[in-house]
Formats: C-alpha cells, sequence, structure tokens
C-alpha cells in the first residue's frame, strides 16, 4: 500500500497512515507499574503522546523526581514494546520526563539498551529478578482481595482451605486474579486451589491464619502506596487529587 | 505537652531537621529536585493553612522552629536527625554542625543525633569518633540512599558499615535510625527492602534500629522484621500525616504495627519541617478506627501516650514527668501476643536466605 493511496490524496511522497491513537492508549493500558500492580493509564503516568504517521512518542511521568529508576525503566521498556506491537505503528519513543534519571532511562529505551548497559557501574544484573518478586507480592494482594470479600460473606477459614478457583463465580477480581496466577505460570484450572502459596502450593491449614495475615499485610502496602503515588502525582502536575480512604 | 480531656502527653518528636535548601546552597539539578520533591510531600499531605510557601520551605529560620516545635507544637524534647547530602547542598543539606548550634542555644529541648558514611572508610571513622565525643551523641541516622562520588548507596551489611557499627556500640551509641530512600546499588535490587536492617540488627542486639518511615514503601518487610528481632522500632515519621489526608490507610498502618511490633517499639515523628508537630499531634490523640477495623489491637489512650512520647524517652534516657507515665501494658505485639506461624513463602521480599 503506498501513501498516496491510503490516504486518497494526490500524488507524491508515500505519506503512511495516521495510527489510531485509541489503539495506542489501549496498548500502554496494558502496561502496568510493577509495584502498585495497576496500569500507567489508570495511574495517570502517560503524561501526552504525540503521533505522527507511523511514528508514535509517549511522555511519562512519575509521582517524583527520586521514583526508583528501576521501576521507572521497566515501565518504559513496556511501553515501548507495547507501543511497537500497536498495528501501524514502524516507529516508537518512549520519554521519561522530569526524572533525575530521564536521560539515562530515555536514551537506553530509544537505544535498546540493557538495562545493566544503560547504568553501567550501578547494576549488576537485569530487572527479571525484580519483576519476579513484585508480581508474586502482587499474586497475594489480589488472593487477599478475592479471600476477604468471601471472609466478610461468611466463608470460614476452613472451608476457604477446600474451596477450588471452579466454585468462583466470575468477577473482575477474580479475572485480575487468575491473570497474575497465569503469568507466574501457576495452575489456573477450575479444580485448582483458590488460596496457594506463590509457588502455587496449597496452604496447610495450620498455616492458614498466619498466611491471611500476612497477605492482609501485603495487600495493605500495595494499596497504600498506590493511593500515596495518585497523591503526589497529583501535587506535582496540579492534577484533581481523587484518591479516598 | 499536650493535654486534652484531663490526660496529659509528654511528646519527643523522634524525627526533625533545620535544613538549607536555599538557592545559595544548592549545588545542582539534584538538590533542586530533591527539595521539591519534600515540597510536594509536605503540600501533598499537610492541611491547607499549614502549607508553606516555597521560599520559606527552603530556609527557614530558628525563630520559627522553635515556635512550631516547643510553643504550638507541643513538643517536649525534639531529635535532630542530620541528613549531610553534601552531593547536593554546598554546605550540606542539615548536618550535626549546624543542629548543634542550636542545641547548644537550648539544651534541654533537643536531642543531638549525629550520622556516619561508611564509603568514607578508616578516616571517616575516625571522625565519626570524634564527633560522637564531642558532641556526646547517643544515636545516629542513616540515609542510605545518599550519593557519594560515583556511588548511590550502600547497606548496613557492607563490611565498613559493620565498622562503624562496632564503634557505635563501643562508644555507646545506641540508637542506629535508618532511613531507606529510593536509589541504592545494585539498581536492579528492590532498593527499598529492609533484608540489611535485618541483618545488623541480628549482628548487634545491644543496638537499637529504628527504621525510619515504618519501611515505607515496604511496610510488610518492616512488619516481618520487626516480629524476628526484637530491637527493631518503627519511626512514624512520614507515615503519620495520613491521618489527615487517608485516616483509613493510617489506621490500617498503625493497626498492622501494632499487631506485629507492639505498642513498645513504635515512636512519633513530624520530620519538621516537612509537616508541623501541631495537627499531627491533635489529630492523633482524636484518632479512633474506623468502624469496620475489628482485627487490629485497639488504639487506647495509653498506647497513644507511648507512641507521642514515652518510647523514645526509654530509647534516649529522657526524664518524663510523673503524672505523664504510664505502667500498666495494654498487651499488644509480639512480646506478648502469640502470632500464627507464618508460611515461609509469604514473606517475599528482600528476606530469600
Amino acid at each position: 500500500m503506498t501513501g498516496a493511496t491510503a490516504t486518497g490524496g494526490p500524488a507524491g511522497p508515500p505519506v503512511s497512515p495516521q495510527v489510531d491513537r485509541a489503539a495506542v492508549l489501549a496498548a500502554l493500558g496494558t502496561v502496568r507499574d510493577p509495584e502498585l500492580d495497576q496500569s500507567l493509564t489508570e495511574l495517570g503516568f502517560v503524561a501526552g503522546l504525540e503521533i505522527e504517521g507511523d511514528t508514535v512518542r509517549a511522555h511519562l511521568r512519575l509521582p517524583t523526581y527520586w521514583c526508583a529508576p528501576n521501576f521507572a525503566y521497566l515501565m518504559a521498556a513496556d511501553a515501548d514494546t507495547a507501543l511497537r506491537a500497536v498495528p501501524g505503528v514502524t516507529r516508537a519513543e518512549v520519554v521519561l520526563d522530569d526524572h533525575f534519571a530521564s536521560d539515562e532511562i530515555t536514551t537506553g529505551i530509544a537505544q535498546r539498551r540493557s538495562f545493566q548497559e544503560s547504568f553501567e557501574g550501578l547494576a549488576d544484573d537485569e530487572l527479571d529478578e525484580l519483576r519476579a518478586l513484585f508480581r508474586h507480592k502482587a499474586l497475594v494482594a489480589r488472593q487477599q482481595r478475592l479471600v476477604k470479600a468471601l471472609l466478610d460473606a461468611g466463608t470460614t477459614k476452613e472451608e476457604l482451605g477446600r474451596l477450588r478457583l471452579g466454585d468462583l463465580p466470575p468477577s473482575p477480581e477474580l479475572e485480575t486474579y487468575l491473570q497474575r496466577r497465569t503469568e507466574l505460570g501457576l495452575d489456573v484450572s477450575p479444580e485448582a486451589p483458590l488460596v496457594v502459596d506463590t509457588a502455587g502450593n496449597p496452604i496447610p491449614v495450620e498455616l492458614l491464619e498466619g498466611h491471611l495475615r500476612f497477605a492482609r499485610l501485603t495487600r495493605v502496602s500495595i494499596e497504600g502506596n498506590a493511593g500515596f503515588c495518585r497523591g503526589m502525582l497529583a501535587t506535582r502536575y496540579g492534577l484533581p487529587n481523587r484518591e479516598t480512604g | 505537652m499536650y493535654e486534652k480531656d484531663g490526660e496529659k502527653y509528654f511528646v519527643v518528636d523522634g524525627h526533625m531537621h533545620f535544613w538549607d535548601a536555599s538557592e545559595e546552597n544548592t549545588k545542582n539539578k539534584y538538590g533542586e529536585g530533591f527539595i521539591r520533591c519534600f515540597y510536594d510531600y509536605h503540600k501533598n499531605l499537610s492541611p491547607e493553612e499549614y502549607v508553606w510557601p516555597l521560599e520559606k520551605y527552603r530556609k527557614y529560620d530558628e525563630a520559627t522552629m522553635m515556635r512550631d516545635l516547643f510553643e504550638d507544637g507541643y513538643v517536649d524534647v525534639a531529635i535532630f536527625q542530620p541528613t549531610y547530602l553534601t552531593d547536593f547542598y554546598h554546605k550540606g543539606f542539615n548536618t550535626t554542625e549546624q543542629d548543634a548550634v542550636i542545641k547548644e542555644k537550648y539544651p534541654d529541648k533537643f536531642v543531638l543525633n549525629t550520622s556516619f558514611d561508611p564509603r568514607l572508610g578508616e578516616g571517616g571513622l575516625e571522625d565519626f569518633e570524634a564527633k560522637v565525643r564531642k558532641y556526646n551523641a547517643k544515636g545516629v541516622k542513616l540515609y542510605t540512599a545518599e550519593w557519594h562520588d560515583d556511588s548511590k548507596g550502600w547497606k548496613l551489611t557492607d563490611p565498613w558499615a559493620v565498622k562503624y557499627l562496632d564503634k557505635c556500640q563501643e562508644l555507646g551509641v545506641r540508637n542506629i535510625h535508618v532511613h531507606k530512600g529510593p536509589t541504592i546499588w545494585p539498581l536492579n535490587r528492590d532498593s527499598f527492602d529492609l533484608a540489611d536492617v535485618d541483618d545488623a540488627a541480628s549482628t548487634f542486639p545491644e543496638l537499637n534500629f529504628i527504621v525510619e518511615h515504618v519501611g515505607l514503601p515496604r511496610l510488610e518487610d518492616m512488619c516481618w522484621i520487626g516480629t524476628q528481632e526484637p530491637n527493631v522500632y518503627g519511626g512514624l515519621a512520614v507515615a503519620m500525616p495520613f491521618i489527615h489526608t487517608r485516616p483509613k490507610y493510617f489506621g490500617q498502618v498503625v493497626g498492622e504495627l501494632l499487631y506485629w511490633l507492639g505498642e513498645d517499639r513504635l515512636t512519633f515523628a513530624s520530620d519538621y519541617a516537612l509537616w508541623h508537630p501541631k495537627w499531627l499531634v491533635e489529630m492523633f490523640v482524636d484518632y479512633q478506627y474506623p468502624d469496620e477495623f475489628t482485627e487490629y489491637p485497639e488504639l487506647t489512650t495509653n498506647v497513644k501516650k507511648k507512641i507521642l512520647g514515652l518510647n523514645a524517652a526509654r530509647l534516649y534516657d529522657l526524664n518524663v514527668p510523673e503524672d505523664m507515665r504510664v505502667v500498666e501494658d495494654q498487651g499488644t505485639g509480639p512480646d506478648v501476643t502469640e502470632k500464627p506461624a507464618i508460611p515461609q513463602e509469604a514473606t517475599i521480599g528482600g528476606h530469600s536466605e
């Protein structure tokens, strides 16, 4: 396909069709802050989009100048990958605004350098382990959200220990929980136990109380951090502060 | 001292500053970024009537601080926690030497803590000893994310850090306040994790480790090591102001800490001039959990008294007037409450042995 036919204009230098803005935003909506377990678009981290034909530039922003550079790098790299997968995109650029490591991260992503190369001398490996660690935490918090609803509705702890995934009615909470299990390669069949550890093993009944208490703490921590980050972003950029609780 | 409904509260502000981030003292974009980030914290979490203009926030004077803490803010004793940041500010952000000038004028109002940086090696160790002797310091504030030349941070388990902690023990510097910041080597790991505090607290059982900001954003690490190490405390700076903007979350944080660490190991702080102690003290004394919180230990008047001042007074041997002491124990915390066994895998993050 040539640019001329795509745009219907007169013959001339080829012009690429305009990439769909909604598709770009949807792609960025699949990228999560690994620490907060929410998407970049939900969190307000996408500061702006510039779309010219087949070229997309996304600006990201974070709650503080000092946000941890490793998580920032993961998000920028994931955003870059997501943008490149949008139909029609041939060039993508992710720019991290207003951060102490803006230059290292923006340049590193543009040149498709590894994290370790981008922060030479400051990192001794890549970020896979860090990402896995926070996926585990997110799993525990997601599980707690489901379990809390069941306990509030009268399910006993003994019953909880016997519940299978297939026993639960469909819900958005169940869906994200299953998504986290899938990411970690854990069993998501209807016969699989609901309450498992981060390796997918069922929790012995004598450890269930401790597991649930610690899961509650993990959820309080992640949700609390997410609320604080939203507030700081709102303050930093003069946005309406929607956080509650 | 704060008095409400016939109860008297002895108030120790466990973490405060007298900083200089004026434009003249700011060395580079990192120093500028640092104070602006602090200012956003201040603006985001303070009640509107307590928000300062940026100019005042960058550098405030002695009279302002003395009035805010001791006349308006109910503080009996305030603990200076220095933060050097000499890579960001020409004369440092808030050094022991600057604090010492104030301490000398008001010896009964302040506890003067100092600091060390293990990356300064042998020479730094001698300077540290001289400083401790000169100021008779009983505590240090350590900022593990501080930049120093090419280094972006250090850990309490670094060999030189262990030598400095040995020196603390030798000199009677009992209280080690640890603040985790976001940038630390190696950058590919979770820089907020508290595993090194866990290790140091085991290695030095006679020292007290006060984790500032109760380990936020890693409350789960904080609580876990609190159950493992009896000499680990939670400093409530930064957690306190959530009482205004997010009272439910504040209740969850305090509730979890009371459950996992107990009422004797939490200390109040304003982090002045980040926040003003007046509203923090008033709101804390009035605070009640939301009704739906049924699982957390009770936040009674006696528990509040301990958190607001008595726990820090114990750590620093401060003299508390008789009518403000608490005799009976509320009975929360791992010392007295049996905790359920926790599956090892649950304690993910920073604890892989």
